[in-house]
This record gives C-alpha cells, sequence and structure tokens, in this order.
C-alpha cells in the first residue's frame, strides 16, 4: 500500500537562494505527524509545497501514490488533502454556518451550480452543522464569522480544513497565539476531528507535538535532518545539536513539576 | 392558511426547517409589494414625463443589480460594464429592425432575451480575458476592454452605426393583446415585467451554490482555492451570468428610447453604473435598487432643472464615499434593530434635526454652485437668475452674502446635529446591549 503522503528529494528556490535543500518524507495512512524546527527552517514552505500554493523547483511530491507537485491548490484539494493557515483565513464576512457550508459544497458534488437553492441541499446543511457541532461552535451558528474571538475562529480554521472530508489534513500551527486552556482544547479538538485521518502538523508548541503526534521529523536549513517517534527524537542528538538543547526540553521539565 | 400552520407546527418538531419557513413568508411579501408598487405606479404618476423617469429607473436597477454581482457579491470592480449592456442593446436593435423588416420572427416581448444572451456572448468573449486576473489588475483591464470597444464604435459604422447610432422603431411585429408598444405605459410595463423577473433571478442566485462561493471569493480568494474551487472559474462564471442581466438591461433601454449608440459602450456608462450601486450600497443585495432609483433622479430629473446636475452627483457620491461607505442601504439596515426593538422613535427627533441642517447645508451648495454658474458660464445672458422662484442678480452682492451665511448656519447646524445624533445612538445601543445582557 502507498503511503498518503510521500515527498522525495523536494527542492524549491526563490531566485538563487534554496530554501527547501532536498526534503525527503514519508507518511503513512492514518498517522498523526508533526513537523518541527526552528524559525526559518522552512516548515511553512513545505506546507505550500505539498498543499500547491508554491511549485517545487525539483522533486517529487505523491498523495496516495499520485504526483501532486506543481498542481493548482484546488486540483490537489479535490484529490483529498486539506490544508489550514497559520494566519486564520476565514471568509470574514459569511456567518460559520455559511464558512463551514462553503466549503463541503464542493465535496458533495455542487460544483458551481447555479441551479440549486442552497436551502434545499439537506446534505450540505446537515454536514455543515455536523462540523459546527463537531468544533463546538454551534451557539454562534451565525455570527459573522470576523466577530469571533481568537481561539474560535481558529477552531473555524480547522473546522472549514476538515469539513470537505479530505483524508490528509495539514494543519499550519493550530495553537499559535493560544493560551495554555486554549492550546489543550485545540488538541482536543485536532484529536477528534482527526479520527482516521492522515494529520500533518507544524507546530511550536512542544507539549502538543508530543502529546499529538505518532511520529516527529525535524526540519533543519530546508532539510528533515531526522524522522522518528516522540521518545526517539527526545533522544537525538543531532536535533538536540540543532534546537541547542532548550526548547525539547521544555516538556519534560513541565512534566517533572 | 391551514396548511402553513400545520408545517410550523412539524417545524418545531423537527427543530431544522423551523427558521426558513417564516423568513420566506417575509420574503414573499417583500416582493409581492416591489411587484404591486411596480403596477400602480403609473397610476399615481401618470404624467409622461413621470413614466420616462419610471422606465428609465426599472433598466437602471436590472443594470446596478446586474453590476453589483461583480462588485458587491463577487469583489469584483470593474470600469467596462457598459460594454455588455451596450452591446447587449446593438444586438437587440439591429434584431429589432430585422423584425421590423419581416426577416425574422419575434415579439417585442421577448426581445430582452436577445440582448441578454448577446451580453452573456459578451461576457464569455471579453470575460476569458479580463477575469484571468483578480483585483486592481482586473479593474484595469475591464477599463482596457472598455475603451477598446468603444473605440472600435467608430471603426465598424455598419454595426455601431457610427456618431448617430442605429435607430429603430418598436412598432412592430402583431399587437399581442392590443400591446403594440406604442404609448409610454406600456414600454414601463414591459420593463416592469423584465426588472422584476431579473430581480428575483438574481437574488435566487445569491442563494445557489455558485452566488455563496462568490462571496467566499470576494471574503478571501486564496482560502477558496483550498477548499476545491477555482477562483478563476468563479469569477468568469459570475462575469458572464451579469453580462446576460447587463445585456437585458440593454435590451430593454433599445425598446425605450429605440435609438443605441457608442455613448451606450461608453467609459461614462460604466463609471454611471458604479456609481448608482455605491451610492445605494454594494454590501446589501436591495442597495443597487435604491442606487439605481437615485441615480436617476439624478441624471434624468435634475438635469432638467440645472445644468450642474453632474457636479452635485459627483459631490453627492464623494461625500457618500467619505461618509457612509456601505451606501444609503447600510443606514437603513443600521435602523433595522432599532426598529424591531421598538427604539427607532426615540432616534426620530434627532434624525429630524439632522435633515433639518443637512438642508440648510444644501440650500448653501445649491445657491453657492448656481451663482458660480451663472457668473461663469451663463453671464453672456444677464446675471438675473432665480432659485426656488426667488428672483436675483448674480452680479450683486447680496446673494453671496446670503449663500455664505447658509454656509455658516448650515455647518454649525450640522456639527451641533452629529454630536446630538451620535449621543442618542450611543444612549439607545447602550440601553439595548444591557436589555439583552
Amino acid at each position: 500500500m502507498s503511503a498518503a503522503l510521500e515527498l522525495n528529494d523536494v527542492r524549491k528556490k526563490f531566485g538563487q537562494t534554496e530554501i527547501i535543500r532536498g526534503v525527503n518524507l514519508t507518511i503513512p495512512k492514518g498517522e498523526r505527524h508533526a513537523l518541527i524546527g526552528p524559525n526559518g527552517a522552512g516548515k511553512s514552505t513545505t506546507f505550500n509545497l505539498i498543499s500547491g500554493r508554491f511549485a517545487p523547483s525539483s522533486g517529487t511530491v505523491r498523495l496516495n501514490g499520485q504526483e501532486i507537485g506543481g498542481l493548482q491548490p484546488f486540483v490537489i484539494n479535490r484529490m483529498g488533502l486539506s490544508r489550514s493557515f497559520q494566519i486564520t483565513n476565514i471568509f470574514h464576512r459569511l456567518s460559520v454556518f455559511e464558512n463551514l457550508r462553503c466549503a463541503v459544497l464542493w465535496s458533495l458534488g455542487y460544483k458551481y451550480s447555479f441551479w440549486h437553492r442552497l436551502s434545499e441541499l439537506r446534505d450540505a446543511r446537515e454536514r455543515a452543522e455536523e462540523v459546527l457541532e463537531l468544533i463546538g461552535l454551534h451557539h454562534r451558528r451565525n455570527t459573522q464569522a470576523s466577530l469571533l474571538t481568537y481561539a474560535e475562529q481558529r477552531a473555524l480554521e480547522i473546522g472549514i480544513t476538515i469539513a470537505g472530508g479530505a483524508e490528509v489534513i495539514l494543519l499550519d500551527e493550530p495553537t499559535a497565539g493560544m493560551s495554555r486552556s486554549e492550546s489543550d482544547h485545540a488538541v482536543e479538538l485536532i484529536r477528534r476531528v482527526t479520527v482516521g485521518k492522515t494529520l500533518v502538523m507544524v507546530e511550536h508548541d512542544m507539549s502538543v507535538v508530543f502529546g499529538l503526534a505518532d511520529r516527529i521529523s525535524v526540519l533543519v536549513y530546508g532539510e528533515v535532518i531526522a524522522t522518528d517517534t516522540p521518545e526517539a527524537i527526545r533522544a537525538n542528538r543531532k536535533v538536540k545539536e540543532a534546537y541547542l538543547g532548550t526548547t525539547l526540553d521544555e516538556p519534560a521539565t513541565e512534566g517533572a513539576h | 392558511m391551514e396548511t402553513t400552520m400545520q408545517q410550523r407546527r412539524e417545524a418545531v418538531v423537527t427543530g431544522r426547517t423551523m427558521r426558513y419557513r417564516p423568513l420566506n413568508l417575509a420574503r414573499w411579501i417583500i416582493w409581492g409589494l416591489t411587484a404591486f408598487l411596480m403596477l400602480v405606479m403609473p397610476l399615481f404618476f401618470s404624467g409622461g414625463f413621470a413614466i420616462t423617469l419610471m422606465s428609465q429607473m426599472g433598466i437602471m436597477i436590472i443594470f446596478a443589480l446586474s453590476y453589483n454581482m461583480l462588485l458587491g457579491q463577487t469583489g469584483m470592480l470593474s470600469f467596462g460594464h457598459a460594454v455588455y449592456a451596450g452591446l447587449g442593446a446593438f444586438i437587440a436593435i439591429h434584431v429589432l429592425n430585422m423584425v421590423g423588416a419581416g426577416k425574422v420572427w419575434l415579439p417585442v416581448s421577448l426581445l430582452p432575451v436577445v440582448g441578454g444572451l448577446a451580453g452573456a456572448f459578451f461576457g464569455v468573449l471579453f470575460g476569458y480575458v479580463t477575469t484571468k486576473k483578480s483585483g486592481t489588475t482586473f479593474a484595469m483591464i475591464t477599463m482596457g476592454i472598455g475603451e477598446m470597444v468603444f473605440a472600435s464604435s467608430l471603426m465598424f459604422p455598419d454595426f455601431f452605426g457610427g456618431e448617430g447610432g442605429i435607430s429603430t422603431n418598436r412598432m412592430v411585429g402583431d399587437p399581442v393583446f392590443g400591446i403594440t408598444y406604442g404609448p409610454g405605459r406600456q414600454v414601463y410595463y414591459l420593463i416592469a415585467v423584465w426588472c422584476l423577473l431579473s430581480m428575483v433571478a438574481m437574488y435566487a442566485w445569491t442563494q445557489t451554490p455558485l452566488g455563496r462561493i462568490a462571496n467566499a471569493v470576494r471574503d478571501n480568494p486564496e482560502r477558496v482555492e483550498f477548499i476545491g474551487y477555482n477562483t478563476q472559474r468563479v469569477r468568469y462564471l459570475v462575469l458572464i451570468l451579469s453580462a446576460f442581466f447587463a445585456g437585458i438591461s440593454g435590451a430593454l433601454s433599445a425598446i425605450n428610447f429605440e435609438i443605441v449608440s457608442a455613448e451606450n459602450v461608453s467609459a461614462v456608462r460604466s463609471g454611471g453604473v458604479l456609481l448608482a450601486a455605491f451610492i445605494g450600497g454594494a454590501g446589501v443585495f436591495f442597495g443597487p435598487v435604491i442606487g439605481a432609483v437615485v441615480f436617476i433622479l439624478f441624471a434624468v430629473a435634475l438635469s432638467d432643472l440645472t445644468k450642474a446636475w453632474l457636479l452635485y452627483l459627483g459631490l453627492f457620491f464623494v461625500l457618500m464615499v467619505m461618509f457612509v461607505p456601505g451606501g444609503i442601504a447600510s443606514l437603513l439596515m443600521m435602523q433595522v434593530p432599532l426598529l424591531a426593538r421598538g427604539k427607532l422613535r426615540r432616534m426620530l427627533p434627532d434624525y429630524g434635526r439632522a435633515a433639518a441642517a443637512g438642508l440648510v447645508l444644501l440650500a448653501a451648495v445649491i445657491l453657492t454652485v448656481e451663482l458660480i454658474y451663472k457668473v461663469q458660464v451663463d453671464s453672456a445672458n444677464g446675471t438675473t437668475m432665480s432659485l426656488f422662484r426667488i428672483g436675483f442678480d448674480a452680479g450683486t452682492v447680496t446673494p453671496w452674502l446670503v449663500a455664505a451665511a447658509l454656509w455658516v448656519a448650515g455647518l454649525l447646524a450640522c456639527r451641533a446635529a452629529r454630536t446630538r445624533v451620535r449621543a442618542t445612538w450611543d444612549k439607545v445601543q447602550a440601553e439595548m446591549t444591557g436589555g439583552t445582557a
């Protein structure tokens, strides 16, 4: 069986500068995978290469065995890969419910239809309500998205990402800027919505990473220097060097408290 | 009545469909009232001028709403929308002339379909180029296409009729139920029917998957690409649909005026529809309807009264952009929660004061503009003039002093009224939020 996602010697140049310098990554189906690394290591760029925002300069990206490198984002999305964004990226003038309904329309086959009436599309409404329930925003159903709190907007961001039912979910720093309790809440949410799916996430918060991930890849200067289980990554000498032994100790000391 | 009650009771049980029923009822009432209003208006305003005015309003309403499918619904700022209405009008008038010559058979009532299809055809053609890009680039390309079409109107005199345009006679074919489209009133009702149909169709469009995704493209085009939609395709389809309705309005104007000229595809027309949609309010569906009515009042009624009408329109537009960027519709929508809570009455005295202050300022503006116009443009005919049936001499100092006094009084009164309105508004808002908390 082919892997859900497979990156083979992926490189990306911006002008003369090579930002991604040969990334190799294989993520089996159903795995929760975290991508970590210092600032500027190329984590978000890697996400952009996978999701079609940028085309890789060379190398191959495969989704369920099919080449997707350089395809348009909407084509990749239709093939079953969905992503969230680091900076909240929602439809701010639409209500929470409409945000989610927009996100399910393509997957239910309504395409560019102007001959269906939205209010009569029962499956779209029910799927949107279902996601609404799942992300815990049903009490905000008819609120305009721009009026939500930051944490609620992040939850909606995740809701839009998963609503289409994609099998491979990419989350870019889902807990960025959240308080401890909000972030714990978000971890629960991510766990809940990614059951049975393949998850790849970029995350800075190590407690989130170690709490969620089955395996972790460490990206430094555009290269994956290690891919392993959380325990092995924590013990890895090369990783410790890259992080100067600081960040990775955090969850350990926290645990000791 | 029996059935609706039954349905409602059921709805409460299932819970989910409940909210849709009363909303639909309100919709039926609103559409019914609109249709009724269109039907009875000519009975109250039966003069020839009033009929012309209302006919043009109907045409402009379709045009402005079609433009708002781009601007308000999809976030596409077009500077060349008159191309679709204008070319639709040209095709329609040629077809009408062919009908007149007996070459084709088509009832005049169905000519708007021809205009709409022609508009859509040019939407397919030009939209393919313009919608490749979004934002400012899109705006620039639409402007370029608009100039191109306008320029070619002089290059192809056979089709565009050169300087004089193409004229026609709408009284062709056999009268159906005695309708010849000779009298203006019959043309008005033709326009009213098409206007209502187009309004309903364009509203229905906002409630379809494409309509909603268009809103998503307006809010955040990038994200739309990541939920499976090709934004370029969305823009293209919306433009074609919008061009279809623009074409309908074009065909109606061809029937109404019995002439179509290069002016129909000009940048002036494209600018006009932008003004109308914006003044009315692009953010609300019915905004452009208000905008179209106001625009025609300026362009047709006011232009009869003063040569400076374009200046007034420009001034009005600038003031709207600066102080009410959401358009007239946004002002109305702000009153809805107050009305629902029965608090609007509290605001009325202050609104009245503000309106009075505004009128004083308006008088100052009018007097100043007309005085300057008289002295600068029209002094060859002498400097005596009259405003609101008051005669005076622009060559003397008195009217200028009056204007200055009006300015001072108006500005002071406006400032005072604004403070009062704001204070009362804040108080009412506080009461309303306090009530719910």
